[in-house]
């Protein structure tokens, strides 16, 4: 855990204390209330029995850290660079119009990558829908409701999920999911939900609806792993306050765990749209790989990983090889504007202290 | 100290080992790849000092490979274009090493005979212009079968592969349909279907759909034992794809000196339709001539001993006539 007191200047302990029993502060927060003066007067008897040139250490220590996150922003900018580099045929030829154009055709060599960011998007987008309410479920049970003995056994599980190669799903998708939704899932939805046109047109079983579920069945470990953490972190004395106040068992855990644990389950969410995103084998697996945009989620879809994985090898032209680059910054562009709009949400849930996100 | 000794003398055999080895390197396609890490084992066996590595990288990374010179040699299921030939800084021979053929494959509800395809049907399905399973053109070429009123659902790679190289380089041949909406390519906008990836992608979509069809590579669908439909040739005979029949396509064929030649829809009576050559990629003026030399001595085994390893391995071996022309290219390559 962050520990975001500053050693040489401990916060008054009392203000703190007050503060958090009216405001319920972040989880962060949460650690200073524990006898605050403490780590001072320790690092103090430290520092006093070391001689001063342990500063030089201190110093090399703090260059050599800096120089480690300094190379995250090297590394992604080199990412940008060759992107943008090696697709610079493609981005001459095209321009902006690769973004919204429909059409792939190698052969002619034209190429637009809209089916793609929309068949990623929206297969990200179906697998957070049907994997965050289980995966919140899943950990509520785990924290709160589960036996002692069952806990560990549920967690082993959800946490199992989540070593399972991708090509695994991918065969099971295949030779398990596609079946069965083609035999009873499609049919029912087409009967029952049809009119909203998401639901109608052949039923392949491979699609835009099967790639979804896959990859909310992968995406669930993730979330469901990191909301538990955070829950578990909540203290014990919210859960017993907010019982203390009359509240029934949902309310403790709607308004005393959930409430406290939100910026963590955001942060979960994240972390699992990433991997969703950027998900490629079991996806291209199921997905049926046509570049084209449906509404219905019974058609097929490609999305931006897939088609990279999948043609990369084999495309000879130049400038079908820089379109395919092109596609790889493209979903880059996209990772970035969604995980922007993520961190958004996750101000506008704090109230607007981004400090507190962080 | 007899134990160092002799821990020396071990060491110093194996460098001495390790620096008189001769290491190729070889990149490409993946439809080979069984007959060429076979051939390049079996190469390694009777010439201790010689190791072929082969990576299959795919047709498409093997030709930039070779072009840029970064392989010793390469390989690939499409012949090189004009324009990459022209781009190339390295000057490459076709020498053909195997042949391959490509078979329609298909799940039809209730119909277990062997369904038999004219190519205006077969360019029809792909185009999305025949629809149902019970369509008159399709019931015509099979007399006393009958069809289901089945929706065809059509299964392509969704995989850039040589497999759909020569499947549109064979539609594009017998249908003016084909060449004109869709073109030839290792990866093509295709009409309509689902794509699978690889061909179990596409073999495990074609038994999971019923109504489905599709194509995979002959040596798939023997090794794993998948029925697959009977095309009919330019000599209007009906021909089931076999290791021979892949054969007889590159027998009829004229073969130009430098071995760029699409064997799709050939004239020959018993050829297989849908068949092509698979190709090495071979620098003919290597930088390094002590690789070339043995190279060229490796090309000349492979088209003695070396083909008769191929159909063990259900790959189809070149016509004589072929092999002869390849040897007479091989021994004018620059002499090193």
């Amino acid at each position: 855990m962050p520990d975001n007191v500053d050693p040489m200047n401990p916060p008054e302990p009392l203000g703190k204390l007050q503060r958090s029993v009216t405001a319920m502060p972040p989880l962060a927060q949460m650690d200073q209330t524990r006898k605050p003066g403490q780590g001072s007067a320790v690092l103090q008897k430290i520092r006093s029995s070391q001689p001063r040139s342990s500063r030089i250490p201190d110093a090399t220590f703090r260059v050599l850290i800096a120089l480690t996150a300094v190379s995250v922003f090297v590394v992604v900018l080199l990412v940008v660079w060759e992107l943008i580099d090696k697709s610079r045929l493609s981005l001459h030829q095209f321009g902006i119009s690769f973004f919204y154009g429909h059409d792939w055709d190698p052969v002619n060599g034209n190429f637009g990558a809209m089916p793609f960011i929309y068949g990623t998007l929206v297969s990200s987008f179906l697998a957070l829908l049907l994997s965050v309410p289980l995966s919140i479920g899943v950990a509520v049970y785990i924290t709160e409701m589960c036996p002692i003995r069952l806990r560990a056994i549920l967690s082993f599980l959800v946490e199992l999920l989540a070593a399972i190669p991708s090509v695994i799903y991918g065969l099971w998708g295949i030779f398990v999911l596609a079946p069965l939704l083609r035999e009873y899932v499609e049919p029912f939805l087409a009967r029952t939900l049809g009119w909203t046109g998401f639901f109608t047109g052949p039923m392949y079983g491979l699609g835009m609806l099967a790639a979804g579920i896959i990859m909310a069945i992968m995406v669930v470990p993730v979330i469901a792993s990191i909301t538990r953490e955070v829950m578990t972190a909540v203290p014990q004395n919210q859960r017993e306050a907010v019982l203390a106040l009359g509240a029934t068992r949902w309310e403790m855990i709607r308004m005393g765990v959930l409430r406290n644990a939100r910026i963590g389950i955001v942060g979960g969410i994240i972390l699992g749209l990433g991997r969703a995103l950027g998900e490629t084998m079991a996806v291209t697996m199921v997905i049926g790989n046509r570049p084209e945009v449906a509404k219905s989620l019974f058609a097929p879809g490609y999305t931006m990983a897939s088609v990279i994985a999948n043609e990369f090898t084999e495309a000879t032209g130049d400038l079908y090889l820089s379109a395919l680059v092109e596609i790889g910054l493209a979903l880059f562009i996209v990772t970035l504007i969604v995980n922007a709009l993520a961190r958004l949400l996750v101000w506008s849930i704090t109230g607007g202290t981004p400090r507190a996100s962080a | 100290m007899n134990r160092a000794l002799r821990l020396f003398i071990c060491i110093a055999v194996l460098a001495t080992c390790a620096f008189a080895q001769t290491t190729l390197n070889g990149a490409g396609a993946t439809f080979p790849y069984p007959i060429y890490s076979k051939w390049f084992n079996e190469y390694h066996n009777l010439h201790s000092d010689i190791q072929i590595n082969y990576q299959s990288i795919g047709s498409g990374g093997g030709i930039r490979q070779v072009q840029a010179g970064t392989v010793d040699f390469g390989a690939t299921d499409g012949p090189m274009s004009d324009e990459q030939i022209s781009q190339s800084k390295v000057k490459v021979l076709h020498v053909p090493a195997v042949l391959g053929a490509v078979v329609p494959a298909y799940n039809i509800p209730g119909v277990n005979a062997e369904v038999k395809f004219t190519p205006d049907v077969l360019a029809d399905i792909f185009l999305g212009k025949i629809t149902s399973w019970n369509d008159a053109r399709i019931a015509k070429a099979n007399p006393g079968v009958n069809f289901p009123n089945q929706t065809i659902t059509v299964v392509h790679r969704s995989d850039g592969s040589g497999t759909t190289y020569i499947f549109t380089d064979y539609l594009s041949k017998v249908s003016p349909d084909w060449q004109n909406v869709v073109g030839k390519g290792t990866s093509v906008k295709w009409p309509i279907g689902l794509g699978g990836k690889g061909n179990e992608g596409v073999a495990g979509s074609i038994r999971q759909l019923p109504g489905s069809v599709g194509y995979i590579e002959l040596i798939y669908a023997l090794q794993n034992k998948i029925p697959f439909g009977i095309v009919q040739n330019s000599s209007k005979n009906f021909i089931k794809a076999s290791l021979d029949s892949t054969t007889a396509a590159a027998v009829g064929v004229k073969v130009p000196d430098d071995f760029r030649v699409s064997i799709t829809n050939p004239p020959g009576k018993n050829a297989y339709p849908i068949a092509s050559f698979t190709w090495l990629l071979v620098p003919t003026n290597p930088a390094d001539a002590k690789k070339g030399k043995i190279l060229k001595d490796f090309l000349f085994w492979m088209l003695d001993s070396g083909q008769g390893m191929v159909e063990a391995l259900s790959y189809a071996p070149l016509p004589k006539e072929v092999m002869e022309k390849e040897k007479a290219a091989i021994a004018k390559m620059v002499k090193p």
